[in-house]
C-alpha cells in the first residue's frame, strides 16, 4: 500500500507531531536502544542528560533522529498526564497533527498533515505509568516509523511539573524517503521545542498564543469548528457594537 | 480599517487593512481612541530592529474602548481601557513573579525561536514591535486585537481624559521602574541620560521616590527645560564635561545611581561614537551605547545602574572594567508594565503625577507619517506625538 493519501493541505507543513516528526522506529524500544546503543565517552561521571551530549545524534538529524527537550509547566503532574494520555488532545497543540483517534487497547490512529497530503499511521502504547510516563510506538508499516516517550516529574519549589519529551523517527529510503525529508526542512529539535511550548501555553493559559489578527489560531486542528466569521464592512460605522460572549 | 504600517527604513504609511477579530478565548478587540509614537518606534523607523516585515502594523502605546470580547476576556463591551505594551499571560512562572516582560507564554512558539536563539530564552510578546516579539499587530490603528485581555488592560474610571492616562501603556511605568531600579536612598543623587519621554518620567518618579537631587543630561534645550520644570538640575552635554560636572555637583562622590534613558541610538561627539557609527553603518554592530558608557563611568563606586533604554544586540567597547572594579549593580529590562498600573493610575487620579505636560502634538491617524518625521527630526520641540484615530484626516494640533 502506498503510504501517502493525497489530500489537499493549505498549510505547507515542515514537520509533524512533537519533533515535528516523531517518526521512526527501530524494532523495539526505539529511543532507549538508540540512546543506549551510542558510544559514549565521558571524561568523568556526568549529571547532564544523555541528550545534551556533544555530537548527539539529534545534532545531525539526517543521520539519526532522536530529539528531546524538557519544559517546566506550572500545572499539577496528574493534570498534565491526563491531558496527554488522551491522544485526541494532541492536535490542539501539535500543528501538523490533524487528528488522533483512540482505537482502544492503547492503540491510536494518527492523521498527520504533510505537503504530500495526509499521512496515516497507527501507534500502540508500549509503556505507561499513571501520572509519570507514557511511551508509544508506531506500527512497522507506518509511512514513517516513529515513537515517543514523555515523562512527568514534580518540579521543585512548587513550580509545577517538569515534562521531558523524547521522540525518535526513522525516515524510509527511496522516493518516499525524499518526500519525507522534505517534511523536515526545519530542524526537528526546533519543531519539538515549538510543540512543547504550545503544550505549555495551552496548559498554563488555556490557549495557544498567536499573532494572527483573525481566527482561527493556526495550531487548532483544521477540523475544529470555525468561529463565526466577522462581517467585514468596507465603511465602518462609528460605534462598533458587537455581541459579547459571556465569560 | 486604517492602520500605520512599516514599509522600510523611514517609510511608514497609513494603509487600509482587514479589521482584527477575536482569535483566542481571552482576546478582546479595542477601538483605539488615542495612541502615541514612542522612542522605541524610532528604532523601528530607523530600521534598527530586525524581523520587521513590510506591512507590519506599528504602535504599542494605545488605549480605547472595548468593542468585542472572547468568552474568557474579563472585559465588557464599552469598557475604557489602557493596554500595556507588554503582552503577558498572568499565569506562568515569570508572571507569578511579576516579571511580565519575561512571560513564557505570550510569544507564539514559531516566533519565540528568534529571541531564544539571540538571548538564550524567549522574551514576551510585545505589540507592534517586530516578529521577534511575536509579530502582534500594533495599536497605531483604528482597532487592535488584545490577547490575554483579562490580565493586561486596566479599566479607566470616568473623569480621567485619554491624555491623563494614555502613558500608563508604556513610558510612565517605564520611567517609574527605571527610578525604582535605582533603589533610591536618603541623600541620593540620580543622574539621568536622555530627556525624552522615558527620561522625563524617570526624573519625575525619582523625585517622588525621595531622591535628594536628579541631574538630567541631554542636548536639546526645550527637553532640558521640561526636566528643569519637573525639578531636576540640568546639564547640556554639548556645553560641559558631563563627568566633571557630575563630580562637582555631588561633592566629588559621583551620582549614587545612573539611568540610561537613551538606548541604542545615542548621539555623541566623542571618539567612541564615531567608531560606533562606522560599525553601525557596516552592520557590524547593532547598538551605540555612548550614553551607557558615560553613565557606567560616572556612577559612583558601589552605585546602581538602571537601563530602561532599549538595546537589542551586542555592543563594542563595553566598560566592563568600570562595572566590575566599582562593584556596580545593574538593573534593566522591558518594563513589567502590569505590575505598576494600579499604583500609577491611583497617583494620576490623586494628581500626584501629571503626564499631559509631555504632549507636544496631537494629530489624526492619517498624519502619523508626519508625526514620525517630526519626532525624529525635530526632537527638541516634538516631545510626544499622540494620534487620534477618531479625528478626521488633516486635523493637527501642535
Ligand atoms: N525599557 C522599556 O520598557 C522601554 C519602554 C519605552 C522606551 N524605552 C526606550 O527608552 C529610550 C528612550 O525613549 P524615549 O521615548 O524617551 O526616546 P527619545 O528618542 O524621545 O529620547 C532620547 C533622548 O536621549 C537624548 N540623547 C541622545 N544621546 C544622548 C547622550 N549621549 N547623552 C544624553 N542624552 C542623549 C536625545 O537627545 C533624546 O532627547 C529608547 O531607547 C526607548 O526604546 C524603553
Ligand atoms: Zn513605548
Ligand atoms: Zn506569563
Amino acid at each position: 500500500m502506498h503510504p501517502f493519501h493525497s489530500r489537499d493541505d493549505h498549510r505547507a507543513a515542515a514537520a509533524f507531531t512533537i519533533g515535528g516528526v516523531a517518526l521512526a522506529a527501530l524494532a523495539g524500544g526505539v529511543i532507549a536502544s538508540r540512546l543506549a546503543g551510542r558510544e559514549r565517552t565521558y571524561s568523568q561521571p556526568e549529571d547532564a542528560p544523555d541528550k545534551t551530549l556533544r555530537g548527539h545524534p539529534a545534532d545531525d538529524w539526517r543521520e539519526d533522529t532522536v530529539v528531546g527537550r524538557t519544559v517546566t509547566i506550572h500545572r499539577p503532574r496528574a493534570e498534565l498526564y491526563a491531558f496527554w494520555r488522551d491522544f485526541s488532545n494532541l492536535p490542539g497543540f501539535m500543528q501538523h497533527v490533524r487528528s488522533v483517534d483512540d482505537l482502544g487497547d492503547g492503540r491510536s490512529r494518527w492523521v498527520v498533515k504533510s505537503p504530500a497530503g495526509s499521512l496515516e499511521f497507527e501507534t500502540r502504547i508500549t509503556e505507561e505509568r499513571e501520572g509519570e510516563l507514557i511511551a508509544w510506538e508506531s506500527d512497522e508499516d507506518a509511512p514513517v516509523r516513529n515513537s515517543g516517550r514523555i515523562e512527568f516529574r514534580d518540579a521543585p519549589g512548587g513550580r509545577g511539573t517538569q515534562v521531558d519529551a523524547t521522540i525518535a523517527y526513522d525516515a524510509p529510503g527511496g522516493a518516499a524517503g525524499r518526500l519525507i525529508a522534505k517534511l523536515f526542512q526545519k530542524e526537528p529539535k526546533l519543531q519539538a521545542r515549538r510543540e512543547l511550548k504550545r503544550f505549555k501555553q495551552l496548559m498554563e493559559t488555556g490557549e495557544v498564543a498567536t499573532g494572527e489578527r483573525q481566527g482561527p489560531p493556526p495550531a487548532e486542528p483544521v477540523s475544529a469548528p470555525q468561529p463565526k466569521a466577522k462581517p467585514k464592512a468596507a465603511a465602518k460605522p462609528k460605534a462598533k457594537v458587537k455581541a459579547t460572549a459571556k465569560a | 480599517m486604517r492602520a500605520l504600517a512599516w514599509h522600510g527604513k523611514k517609510d511608514v504609511r497609513v494603509d487600509t487593512v482587514d479589521d482584527p477579530g477575536i482569535v483566542n478565548p481571552r482576546d478582546a478587540v479595542i477601538r483605539i481612541t488615542s495612541t502615541a509614537i514612542c522612542g522605541s518606534d524610532l528604532h523601528l523607523y530607523n530600521g534598527l530592529i530586525p524581523t520587521l516585515v513590510p506591512g507590519d502594523i506599528l504602535g504599542h502605546e494605545f488605549m480605547g474602548e472595548v468593542v468585542e470580547t472572547g468568552p474568557k476576556s474579563g472585559l465588557k463591551t464599552g469598557d475604557r481601557v489602557v493596554v500595556p505594551f507588554v503582552i503577558a499571560c498572568g499565569s506562568c512562572f515569570h508572571c507569578g513573579k511579576q516579571q511580565y516582560s519575561a512571560c513564557d507564554n505570550s510569544n507564539p512558539a514559531d516566533q519565540a525561536d528568534i529571541s531564544e536563539t539571540a538571548y538564550g530564552y524567549q522574551m514576551s510578546g510585545l505589540f507592534g514591535y517586530s516578529h521577534m516579539t511575536g509579530g502582534y499587530a500594533g495599536g497605531q490603528a483604528e482597532y487592535v486585537r488584545v490577547p490575554f485581555s483579562d490580565v493586561g488592560p486596566i479599566v479607566i474610571p470616568d473623569g480621567l481624559d485619554d491624555d491623563d492616562v494614555l502613558f500608563l501603556s508604556d513610558i510612565l511605568p517605564t520611567g517609574w521602574m527605571a527610578a525604582e531600579n535605582c533603589e533610591i536612598e536618603d541623600g541620593d543623587t540620580v543622574a539621568v541620560w536622555g530627556c525624552g519621554p522615558v527620561g522625563l518620567f524617570a526624573i519625575q518618579s525619582a523625585l517622588i521616590m525621595g531622591a535628594h537631587q536628579v541631574i538630567a543630561i541631554d542636548h536639546h534645550p526645550h527637553r532640558l527645560e521640561l526636566a528643569r520644570q519637573l525639578g531636576a538640575k540640568v546639564i547640556n552635554f554639548k556645553d560641559v564635561h558631563v563627568h566633571e560636572a557630575l563630580l562637582e555637583m555631588t561633592g566629588g562622590i559621583g551620582p549614587d545611581a545612573v539611568i540610561d534613558a537613551v538606548g541604542m541610538e545615542s548621539h555623541g561627539f566623542a571618539l567612541d561614537s564615531v567608531y560606533d557609527g562606522v560599525k553601525h553603518a557596516m552592520m557590524m554592530a547593532t547598538d551605540r551605547p555612548h550614553a551607557l558608557r558615560d553613565a557606567l563611568r560616572a556612577c559612583r563606586k558601589g552605585g546602581r545602574v538602571s537601563i530602561p533604554g532599549v538595546y537589542g544586540g551586542v555592543v563594542d567597547k563595553f566598560p566592563i572594567g568600570a562595572l566590575m572594579q566599582k562593584g556596580l549593580t545593574v538593573k534593566t529590562g522591558q518594563t513589567h508594565v502590569h505590575k505598576y498600573l494600579p499604583q500609577l493610575l491611583e497617583m494620576i487620579g490623586e494628581k500626584k503625577i501629571d503626564t499631559t505636560f509631555l504632549i507636544s502634538h496631537r494629530m489624526s491617524l492619517e498624519e502619523a507619517p508626519e508625526g514620525y518625521r517630526l519626532f525624529l527630526e525635530d526632537q527638541d520641540s516634538t516631545t510626544k506625538v499622540v494620534l487620534k484615530p477618531e479625528w478626521e484626516k488633516g486635523r493637527f494640533q501642535a
